[in-house]
């Protein structure tokens, strides 16, 4: 790919049931909300004066539209076979509200490896469905796109 | 139950496959059969519970729940069976 290439754009979305997410936490608890979601993500959804466990414990519907904006990130990425720790692609709740969205580990490695230097997201839920869109802006180096 | 036996025991209560477990051979494609990401979370959960084990970081890939024979592959390799 050559230096004046033109920068491209990639898309991912994804929607998850909501009912699902809570259905996996109440069957396997913090196991399942420790293995997919960062301590930021946790401390985002945990609810003010829940229960300790189960669905009561979390806005599940958060959970839902963080777990799918991680499968949109893996949308744009791309990965071929190395299928990134889903707590290497964190969905940071910014103070005014919105979300960025911060790579770490092997997630970080295939956007870098892609080129893929900016990525934006937008989340959406409803009381039975959660989504995600994400744009990853990829600028083409030697590697290319 | 066998390996087997659980694998698929496990993969009817938390798949979510779009098609009947006892239908499909060893080798089908799983996430070609319907099991979103998600669902492949909660099988590799309870593959974890069933078997008494955690499926170390190498192993959270893709392949490693694409289809029966490359669970059995894993969980042998976790197990040491």
């Amino acid at each position: 790919m050559s230096p004046g290439a033109p920068e491209t754009l990639r898309v991912g979305m994804d929607l998850v049931s909501v009912e699902e997410v809570a259905a996996s936490v109440d069957r396997f608890g913090d196991r399942y909300v420790t293995r997919l979601f960062t301590p930021h993500e946790i401390e985002t959804c945990r609810t003010a004066e829940g229960p300790a466990r189960g669905r009561g414990a979390y806005a599940v519907e958060s959970l839902a539209a963080r777990f799918a904006a991680k499968e949109a990130v893996v949308k744009v990425l791309r990965p071929v076979e190395m299928q990134p720790d889903w707590r290497s692609i964190e969905i940071h709740r910014m103070t005014g509200g919105w979300c960025e969205i911060r790579l770490s580990g092997q997630a970080a490695e295939l956007a870098a490896e892609a080129g893929i230097g900016e990525l934006a997201v937008s989340l959406s839920h409803e009381s039975t469905v959660a989504g995600a869109v994400v744009v990853g802006r990829c600028t083409p180096r030697e590697r290319g796109v | 139950m066998t390996v087997d036996e659980t694998i698929r025991q496990v993969l009817t209560d938390h798949g979510r496959l779009a098609v009947a477990v006892d239908s499909i051979s060893e080798d089908t494609d799983l996430f070609g059969a319907g099991m979103t990401s998600h669902a492949s979370v909660n099988v590799m959960l309870a593959l974890e519970d069933a078997f008494d084990f955690e499926f170390s970081e190498k192993m959270l890939k893709k392949s490693t729940f694409e289809s029966i024979a490359a669970i059995r592959s894993g969980v042998l390799e976790m197990t040491g069976g």
